[in-house]
């Protein structure tokens, strides 16, 4: 009898105890270190809020800060608009072998590395790349025209890359939609776009906030596609964290606004779940 | 009487199968009119053509007279209580009463005030804040014909809305259904496997098999005068003996039961073909047990009980005709008049000639064992 219960506890212990390392070493651990880092002065080690100041002192630092929140909803709407109608097709419209044939379509770009689909965008949009040939070759340019390195590829870049996030629960509570809630909508007299409004919508809700706050926290934490395809002028935040540990070495500078970051993701995310009436635990469900 | 509805003619194919065949029928304006049928027959196919959700291939419906043609669900001046309710669980009972209205872009206080009227009539005045997860299977099933009756539709359409019902809620439903119909005065169009409900609530019923109506009339009607040997099979419970015909010296036509028994039909049949089958319909209560002699026209039988199935008023004799192997369903009056019957007893049962009924046999597969 003992004994057996001695085996449970290590079996227990067996499976718990690399959880508690991995949560604790790999993210609680680092993150104590940075929040020590970013109350600290860079060469002392005395305790400071400069590196905060700094942040509310230079246009540069907030400015890029709200231009990555705004762009970050931007990107995470549109996501949400086109996932709609992209799920209702895939769920609601084809029959079931074509619905998980075109499931697959949309996960296979996601095997390809981040890096890769964006380089694909690179070779399409670029000054040389197959877009601007093609457009010159029917004459519809006149001269090749430079396709990249501005805000509306860099938030269609972020667009593509985030989609799947999206799409995937949409489909998942879609497919809970039972159809005749559509034809008794439709039967009581209400149009195409009322049916999407008091039905469809309200009943995606869920799987539209939970694949929203995984959109949005990947657009807002992305790094290589608005690196990448905005180029210069569309600093992310991302980029200016990045800048200040890896350029200027100084961690307390970058640690201060990785904290900034982590504040406003969790704060625009309580604000959707306010704003929807959606419940955490109920969307992580 | 005006009609409510009129369908002509109607067609629809899946592929290579025929759904519903040539079929036409006319609702008088406020009549309770029921489609019944096995699984399978079609009739929800028939139903969603009325509804428009689906596209006839061929024939018209015509609702007081206007042809419906092209003409979208959300247009049509009907409404559909579907099978499973189909209530919006994202709205609470009052906004789902309330959607047909808002969608036709009524607003204030008009709207509230014809809800909490339909609310009443319905019998859940105080539910109108309910959500729809805290209402039983009968409550549900009133709001859903609420939402649709606020509409003031032409006609309504029921599929099989009791279906999801326990037994007893659904006999009361029935009258319920019947009853709320009566005062509403809208126009009911009702289909149904179940010929219980199709009988006790409706002024007419059409009678639907693979695809076609075999017949239009009155319970009672279906219930006497079957037309078909579908009809008098599927129409109530009925005894089946399956016999061969031939006429005698006279004329009159003769079925053969069990190559022994010779029973004189008051119809005249086709008997060039004696080795053609036919079926010999008995109603369960048209048996009379030990009749006696010296009734004229009569039809006797000498048969063993199997068993007596006793319940209450509905009790009932199985009998196992002499020198066959087939079973026989009589009524047993609770009149205590038939007391001294036991199980394994040698008994006779007789019944008035004109109360059979003789149709060729045909073959049809009833899918309704649900």
């Amino acid at each position: 009898m003992m004994k057996n219960r001695r085996h449970i506890k290590w079996g227990f212990l067996f499976f718990f105890l690399p959880v508690v390392l991995w949560l604790f070493l790999l993210i609680v651990l680092p993150h104590l270190e940075l929040l020590r880092l970013s109350f600290t002065k860079a060469n002392t080690g005395k305790f400071t809020l400069d590196n905060y100041l700094a942040f509310f002192n230079e246009p540069i630092y907030w400015l890029t800060f709200v231009r990555t929140a705004g762009y970050s909803i931007i990107v995470t709407f549109i996501v949400m608009v086109i996932s709609l109608p992209v799920s209702f097709y895939i769920s609601k419209i084809v029959k079931e072998r074509i619905s998980g044939a075109l499931m697959i379509l949309i996960l296979v770009p996601f095997w390809v590395s981040e890096l890769i689909r964006v380089y694909g965008w690179m070779i399409l949009l670029r000054e040389s790349g197959i877009l601007n040939h093609f457009f010159v070759s029917i004459g519809l340019f006149k001269e090749p025209v430079e396709m990249l390195y501005n805000d509306i590829t860099m938030i269609m870049g972020l667009v593509y890359t985030s989609m799947l996030f999206m799409v995937v629960p949409v489909i998942g509570v879609m497919d809970d939609l039972d159809n005749s809630l559509i034809e008794a909508a439709y039967d009581l007299g209400a149009s195409k776009t009322a049916i999407w409004r008091t039905i469809i919508i309200p009943h995606c809700a869920s799987g539209l906030v939970n694949g929203g706050i995984i959109v949005f926290m990947l657009v807002l934490g992305s790094y290589l596609t608005p690196n990448l395809m905005g180029g210069k002028n569309s600093l992310w935040f991302t980029e200016q964290i990045y800048n200040q540990i890896i350029l200027y070495f100084n961690w307390n500078q970058g640690a201060a606004f990785g904290f900034l970051l982590l504040a406003l993701s969790s704060l625009i995310i309580w604000v959707l779940l306010k704003l929807t009436k959606q419940n955490l635990k109920e969307v992580v469900k | 009487m005006d009609k409510a509805l009129s369908v002509q003619n109607i067609t629809k194919r899946f592929g290579d199968f025929t759904a519903v065949n040539q079929v036409s029928f006319d609702v008088e304006d406020g009549k309770f009119f029921s489609i019944l049928g096995p699984s399978g027959c079609g009739k929800t196919t028939l139903l969603r053509m009325i509804a428009g959700f689906y596209k006839p291939d061929s024939g018209t419906i015509l609702f007081n007279g206007k042809n419906m043609d092209g003409v979208a669900p959300n247009k049509r001046p009907v409404n559909l209580v579907f099978q499973n309710l189909a209530l919006f669980p994202m709205m609470n009972v009052h906004e789902n009463i309330a959607f047909g209205l808002r969608r036709r872009g009524e607003k204030g206080p008009g709207v509230d005030k014809k809800v909490r009227e339909l609310l009443e009539r319905v019998g859940l005045p105080e539910s109108g804040k309910k959500q729809i997860s805290q209402l039983s299977g009968g409550q549900k099933q009133r709001i859903a014909i609420a939402r649709c009756l606020i509409m003031e539709p032409t006609v309504l359409l029921l599929d099989e809305p009791l279906g999801a019902l326990d037994a007893k809620l659904r006999e009361h439903m029935k009258v319920e259904l019947k009853n709320l119909q009566s005062q509403v005065g809208t126009t009911f169009v009702y289909i149904t496997h179940d010929q219980s409900e199709a009988m006790v609530m409706s002024d007419m019923v059409a009678v639907m098999n693979n695809g076609h109506f075999e017949q239009i009339g009155t319970p009672q009607e279906l219930y006497h005068k079957p037309k078909s040997s579908f009809v008098a099979q599927f129409v109530g419970n009925n005894n089946k003996l399956r016999v061969k015909l031939h006429a005698d010296s006279s004329g009159n036509t003769i079925a053969r039961y069990a190559d022994q028994y010779d029973f004189k039909l008051a119809q005249k049949l086709e008997t060039a073909n004696e080795n053609e089958e036919y079926d010999l319909f008995i109603r369960p209560e048209a048996v009379i047990i030990n009749p006696g002699d010296g009734r004229e026209n009569f039809h006797i039988l000498p048969v063993d009980v199997t068993s007596i199935l006793f319940d209450g008023g509905n009790s009932r004799l199985l009998v196992q005709p002499l020198g066959t192997e087939e079973e026989l369903v009589v009524a047993l009056p609770q009149t205590r008049e038939y007391d001294y019957i036991r199980s394994k007893d040698r008994i006779q049962i007789g019944w008035d000639m004109n109360k059979t009924v003789c149709f060729k046999r045909s073959d049809w597969k009833l899918y309704d064992e649900e």
